[in-house]
């Protein structure tokens, strides 16, 4: 099969690969460059939970092809802390807006690009905002908390 | 006293941040799938499109051709080895357990079934690979309704028929409570077959180093399936571990032996290199075991002042095409529980297990309670309808008050606590029950086209999946302890070790805060270790609610035998008596004399070094313990649905949600609370969204999640949760657990409120889930449109 050279900047870090056309981002991103912490929960774009952001904005990186990134900058979640974490991850930590785990790196990245693009969501907003993205364990209560708490303190990127 | 054991003392009932987010929240988790290991090759399984077929011929040849596969495996290259998957819980001596094999070799009996494996250096080579197997299949004819499979003209799934076992219970007189009374209510009941969706698909690695075995797998039960899978595949037990990483969800869909644990391990032991596999959510919808389908034929006797006289329940269960791991005992998890918190002179209980070509059904969020609340408390409010009373006086009328406990139930389970009055009323408080009702006698007298329900459950449940005494009496295989070993380091702090297994239950938190209570040691002090044999070597997991009521006993017991030998060392060192020594504020000391004496750090360096020890005694604090209850515990409650109906379309959407719930006492409200939301948001997936569909040929329709509904953060209400706290008598703690309390409560609430609604154009029920469509079609059958308008 013919292979296309990218170059893609992830969580700051530019790599330079040869990959499989049909290679999807996600797996570029887990199997290739070892950044695990985009993990997979569907294979119809349904879940969310391998939500990341390219060149700012939220994708489901389950629905990209990594040649569909190449000249782009990713962020993931391993890319969100800086220094100390992002106020989302501090949001969800504080308001329990996880069990499991398993969506949350997803669930933060779509909240952020929400909260991008509306700073001061009300509630309805968060829930209609973040309908993209699935948990099966929060019944999503606390998770709206959190996002309402980071809107608070200001998380606008 | 330091400022560390003052705080220490308060741990227990506070609402800790917890210790697991850290990794979770940075995506520095370690996921089965995440796994990778140097030579490490890729799985991916061939199988069945056919609900139903005999297999002619697999010719992997094409597969095995494509550069990059190694091998490629049909059912017949096992059939030597791979034995049968386990059914742990044999529920009548004549049941009918059908040979299991992980991968079929004759014969395939549901649409996913395993029919060979493809290995490749790569997950995309191996796909690539399985699309080329050519397997041919002669058709049989599928089963797929359980009501007509027992029929003697049905297709059969088995040789042995499609009737797996019959099992009874009765006990008063049921005929002599049916008969003559004033009121008699029957009522048929689905309940729909689920799809669990934990959002992390099931992985699976495995390797094979010389014979010794290790197993990496998203389990909620690494403990029962290293002897599975030593009962299995005939490998010796100590030469297996098996490892559950993080694991994302489970909800009873991971409490499970599955034919791909079992064929990592042979495909592994075959080709000498580790292996990796992982479902897509298609497969796994396909594949993951199913919960609930059940048909419940309901009958209930009652005075006209409403007096319930007795209960009659017949189930038909769906087992699908095999039986799983304890797949035969989750109805009857529910059969000590129709009669929930209610009193009544008689009760007569049947479940027919019954075969059809569909996935296995087994353990789903709540297990058999979920069911038999929804029946019950569905019936109840159709008997009160019929009485003309409402729903909640008719419950109270019946239920066991708060002083009659402990109370035998007509099911003989022993109730040790409760107070439904106190959940009820604080229930009744928050939700505004008087002025909704109110509300809705004035919509429903204006007309309004947008009806105002409200739907209740007085909930109660059997959790912590022990006593082992009542297991075995149950027919179950194994047992119900747990297990806990408490170590103190050198440097004071501790590792606890449990033997349940977390998968996003808090354990790694509220361990610790239990422990660090107990031994007056900080709560960062405490590391919490699970989820690896080699590391935890005895335990029987988690699922049935039972951690904390179960689990958590074992850690206290063990606490408190590293407090007994701290005793005997403190004596020692003061040279003063054992019987004058007590335990405060984190230090052991002289009665009335706190200065003089040692904190749990100090003692365990004193074991450490070792200069002094008592005469024959070991120089170690570390103690273990086991934990078997008497008697499971019974967390209860209320939960109040206000729905509104929009009778024009039939969208029903939740306008307030109230869950008062008693799970006795707490170690962490903040976690609780999550597992109370997180349920009923399950148990609104049942009432609204959620159903598996298979079509007339047996195919699974719905295996995505844009066909299987798990609902979105858009498609729930906001929850208002509150507790009251009795105690569970059962264990030294008094918890009872929690984590499907709200799932087994909230289906019929929901339900309830629906058919409240509608009740005044005759509607007495709407199948779940109640769809938009299903509710206009019942409200168009009901003003005899036929639903054609």
């Amino acid at each position: 099969m013919s292979r296309a050279n990218i170059t893609v900047t992830v969580d700051g870090v530019t790599y330079t690969d040869d990959v499989e056309p049909r290679l999807l981002l996600v797996h570029y991103l887990r199997d290739r460059l070892g950044k695990t912490g985009t993990p997979i929960g569907c294979d119809t774009s349904n879940c969310g939970a391998c939500t990341v952001h390219l060149n700012g904005e939220s994708v489901k990186s389950c629905a990209v092809l990594a040649i569909q990134a190449d000249g782009a900058e990713v962020t993931t979640i391993e890319g969100m802390a800086d220094g100390q974490w992002h106020p989302l991850q501090q949001a969800f930590h504080s308001e329990h807006a996880l069990q499991c785990g398993y969506c949350s790196p997803g669930m933060i990245m779509a909240a952020a690009d929400l909260l991008r693009s509306n700073p001061r969501p009300s509630d309805q907003e968060i829930r209609e905002g973040l309908e993209g993205n699935l948990c099966r364990c929060t019944g999503y209560e606390n998770i709206v908390r959190a996002v309402r708490r980071a809107a608070e303190a200001g998380a606008t990127s | 006293m330091t400022a560390d054991t003052q705080a220490a003392q308060a741990e227990q009932g506070r609402a800790r941040l917890r210790k697991e987010d850290a990794r979770l929240v940075t995506g520095q988790t370690n996921w089965t799938d995440n796994i990778v290991l140097p030579g490490m090759l890729h799985m991916v399984f061939v199988r069945s499109p056919m609900a139903h077929a005999r297999i002619t011929s697999v010719d992997l040849s094409a597969a095995r051709a494509l550069p990059g596969v190694i091998a490629a495996f049909s059912g017949a290259d096992f059939a030597d080895e791979q034995g049968s998957l386990p059914c742990a819980w044999p529920v009548t001596e004549d049941i009918v357990i059908p040979a299991h094999p992980p991968m079929a070799v004759e014969e395939v009996r549901y649409v996913g079934e395993a029919v060979a494996v493809v290995v490749a250096r790569d997950r995309y080579t191996a796909a690539d690979a399985a699309a080329l197997a050519d397997v041919s299949y002669e058709p049989l004819p599928p089963v797929l309704d359980l009501r007509t499979a027992l029929d003697e003209s049905s297709p059969k799934v088995h040789a042995e028929g499609n009737k797996s076992f019959e099992w009874v219970f009765a006990q008063g007189d049921a005929d002599e409570a049916f008969r003559g009374a004033p009121v008699v209510i029957e009522r048929n009941y689905r309940q729909q077959r689920l799809i669990p969706s934990a959002i992390e698909p099931r992985a699976v690695v495995a390797t094979d180093v010389g014979g010794e075995f290790t197993l990496w797998s998203s389990t909620q039960i690494p403990h029962v399936l290293r002897v599975m899978l030593a009962l299995v595949t005939g490998i010796p037990e100590q030469n297996i571990r098996v490892i559950a990483p993080d694991v994302g969800g489970g909800f009873g869909s991971k409490l499970q032996v599955t034919a791909e644990e079992v064929l990592a391990v042979l495909v592994t032991r075959k080709l000498g290199r580790p292996v990796k596999w992982t479902e897509s959510r298609s497969e796994g919808n396909l594949t993951v075991h199913h919960g609930r389908d059940q048909w419940q034929r309901i009958r209930i006797a009652a005075d006209r002042d409403g007096r319930l006289r007795g209960l009659s329940v017949d189930l038909l269960a769906d087992m699908g095409a095999y039986l799983m791991l304890v797949t035969p005992g989750i109805p009857l998890l529910g059969a000590f529980l129709y009669n929930s918190i209610y009193k009544m002179d008689a009760y007569s209980f049947r479940c027919t297990g019954v075969f059809t070509t569909k996935m296995p059904t087994d353990a789903y969020r709540g297990a058999g309670r979920p069911e038999a609340t929804f029946a019950i408390e569905r019936i109840m409010d159709e008997l009160a309808a019929e009485l003309g009373m409402d729903p909640l006086q008719l419950r109270e009328r019946n239920w066991i008050r708060h002083e009659e406990f402990p109370y035998t139930t007509i099911s003989n389970m022993e109730y040790d606590s409760g107070n439904y009055e106190a959940a009820t009323a604080r229930a009744r408080e928050l939700f505004g029950y008087d002025a909704l009702r109110q509300e809705q006698n004035e919509r429903n007298l204006d007309g309004d086209p947008v009806r105002l329900g409200i739907g209740i459950s007085t909930y109660i449940e059997a959790c912590g999946w022990a006593p082992s005494r009542i297991l075995g009496q149950l027919g179950y295989a194994g047992g119900g302890w747990e297990h806990a070993s408490v170590r103190v380091l050198p440097t004071g702090k501790v590792e606890v070790v449990t033997g349940t297994s977390p998968h996003g239950q808090g354990h790694e938190t509220a361990w610790s805060q239990l422990v660090a209570d107990q031994l007056g040691v900080a709560f960062e002090d405490v590391r919490v270790l699970h989820g690896d044999t080699q590391v935890s070597p005895k335990g029987f997991d988690t699922y049935g609610s039972r951690s904390v009521a179960v689990g958590a006993p074992a850690i206290f017991s063990a606490c408190e035998k590293v407090l007994a030998k701290a005793k005997r060392l403190t004596a020692h060192m003061l040279e003063a008596s054992e019987n004058d020594i007590e335990f405060s504020d984190g230090r052991l000391h002289v009665r009335g004399d706190p200065e003089k004496g040692y904190s749990i750090p100090e003692l365990a360096l004193a074991t450490f070094a070792a200069h002094n020890m008592p005469s024959g005694m070991e120089p170690s604090l570390d103690s273990d313990a086991t934990f078997d209850p008497e008697n499971f515990s019974f967390p209860h409650g209320t939960h109040l649905c206000a729905v509104e109906v929009d009778t024009e379309t039939g969208q029903v959407s939740i306008r307030s949600y109230v869950a008062v719930d008693d799970v006795g006492k707490v170690i962490n409200p903040m976690i609780v609370e999550g597992q109370v939301h997180g349920g009923i948001a399950q148990g609104i997936g049942q009432a609204l969204y959620e159903e598996a569909v298979y079509d007339d040929d047996g195919n699974l329709v719905t295996t995505t999640l844009a066909d299987y509904l798990v609902p979105s953060a858009a498609d729930l209400p906001s929850y208002v949760t509150d507790r009251t706290e009795t105690p569970a008598t059962t264990n030294p703690l008094g918890v009872k657990g929690v984590g499907e309390a709200g799932t087994i409560a909230s289906t019929p609430a929901v339900v309830n409120a629906i058919v409240d609604a509608l009740r005044p154009f005759g509607i007495t029920d709407i199948t779940m889930p109640c769809t938009p469509e299903r509710v206009w079609r019942a409200i168009q059958n009901a003003r005899g449109n036929g639903g054609a308008a």
